[in-house]
């Protein structure tokens, strides 16, 4: 049963943000609630304002410019999914999405409520956090950016103050000779992931790993890079034995819990073994372009 | 108490206006306000997909979208495919192929269809598994559904769709 709220639609984004600022503390931010609103039908989340965002076409937007990419919050993930223009640029995205829970909750749900979300186990932040990507937040008197894995802090909780609003993702361009891989592990096809890993290798012109990074969804509080897996791979000639002690490393320094889905030791065990196929899949990708 | 917000929506091609708690979801507008009760209430929580209708053109779970934010919005419901008395090619089909049990996720299952044929009108076998792959069957019916698409997706319900 969802409590009863006040509906607030502000026709702009200037307007959402003063309604944040007169209700902070007792506002909460709906975009397309695919989330939001299993919270609130659990009694987990019981707002008195609800301000919805969902309707901004003025954060509805794909861009690319000499930066790379921007995406305003309230894109959906199937546009996402949808866009060639991403999957000739940065294919990894909308590959990521055509997985993402179902086709109907793609239509609906925005990528600026799934990253505020912050579930752990939610799968497009590992990748934009493989990519490099940044955040832009609002409040009624400014802006400010950050990296994206810095936004996350705990289980479902972020940089978000009570009245800041995250409106942009910018994703850097992909440098030359780098391979980018994600895969989860479910139950069921269209269930949250268990575990998720993504993968980005770049290499130099020897073809020896020049930067990589290794990100971990649903392996702990966070969207988790694996910073000592990274170390193992920064610099090295690759093959499969450094792929398998990278994941090794990253098994041991994710911090899974045990819950109904899966105990601790099979969510390191799948870490393990998605590293060590997300690497070799992100450097055979690397390989070719 | 929360006040009533006006919501403006034409469902099945006719225009509603009504008043509605800020809480209210899709799919209690549809069965509750409405009575429109071929869209099923099922797991409640967007995993199970009998509640799939199209806004805007969209599948959506009308369980797990607010009613205000479908303000000025056109939904299509199982109710609205047949024409009068001529069933719409993907029920024909559906019926012809045993793809109904015990019937729950039906509508849902024709909605995700009809949504998939629009956007794509000759789907790959992969591609009409993707396609309901946000709608669960518990009968373990998937084959006959898979098959009664196929057969629409074929041309072979032309005749009914003219």
């Amino acid at each position: 049963m969802i409590r009863d709220f006040h509906y607030l639609r502000p026709q702009n984004l200037e307007e959402a943000l003063g309604m944040l600022k007169e209700h902070a503390g007792e506002a909460k931010v709906i975009g397309g609630g695919q989330s939001l609103l299993i919270l609130m039908r659990q009694g987990l989340v019981a707002p008195e304002y609800l301000v919805d965002i969902k309707h901004l076409d003025e954060l509805n937007y794909i861009r690319f410019d000499q930066d790379g990419l921007k995406i305003g919050a309230t894109t959906t993930h199937r546009a996402l999914e949808k866009s060639r223009e991403l999957a000739e640029r940065y294919p990894i995205i909308p590959e990521m999405e055509r997985t993402l829970a179902s086709i109907q909750t793609r239509n609906w749900g925005t990528i600026g409520g799934n990253l505020s979300h912050a579930d752990p186990a939610g799968d497009p932040a590992p990748v934009l956090i493989a990519l490099g990507a940044t955040v832009k937040l609002a409040k009624a008197d400014g802006f400010r950016e950050m990296p994206l894995e810095e936004f996350f802090l705990d289980y479902f909780e972020t940089a978000l103050e009570e009245d800041e609003l995250l409106v942009e993702i910018a994703v850097p361009p992909i440098s030359p000779r780098t391979g980018v891989a994600f895969e989860k592990f479910t139950i069921i096809g269209c269930d949250m992931g268990i575990v998720s890993a993504t993968a980005r290798l770049t290499l130099d012109e020897a073809g020896k790993c020049k930067e990589a990074r290794v990100v971990l969804g649903g392996a702990a509080p966070v969207p988790l890079r694996a910073r000592g897996a990274e170390e193992i791979l920064g610099g090295e000639e690759l093959k499969e034995e450094v792929f398998e002690e990278a994941a090794q490393k990253a098994s041991e320094e994710c911090e899974p819990i045990s819950d109904i889905h899966a105990s601790e030791g099979y969510r390191r065990e799948l870490v393990r073994v998605l590293t060590r196929r997300m690497l070799k899949r992100a450097w055979e990708r690397a390989a070719q372009g | 108490m929360a006040e009533m917000h006006r919501l403006r929506i034409r469902v099945n091609g006719e225009d509603h206006e009504l008043y509605v708690k800020p809480k209210t979801l899709l799919v209690e507008v549809i069965r509750d306000h409405l009575g429109l009760t071929g869209t099923k209430r099922g797991c409640n929580s967007g995993a199970c997909g009998a509640c799939t209708v199209i806004l805007n053109g969209m599948a959506v779970k009308s369980c797990s979208v607010l009613a205000l934010q479908a303000d000025g919005g056109e939904v299509l419901t199982v109710e609205g495919l047949a024409k009068g008395a001529e069933l719409h090619p993907l029920q024909r089909s559906f019926l012809d192929h045993g793809a109904y049990q015990c019937g729950f996720c039906t509508p849902g299952m024709l909605m995700s269809a009809k949504a998939l044929l629009d956007e794509n009108p000759k789907p790959t076998k992969e591609e009409i598994k993707e396609g309901i792959h946000g709608n669960l069957c518990r009968c373990t019916g998937y084959n006959s559904i898979i098959r009664a698409i196929a057969a629409v997706a074929e041309g072979k319900y032309e005749e009914a769709e003219r």
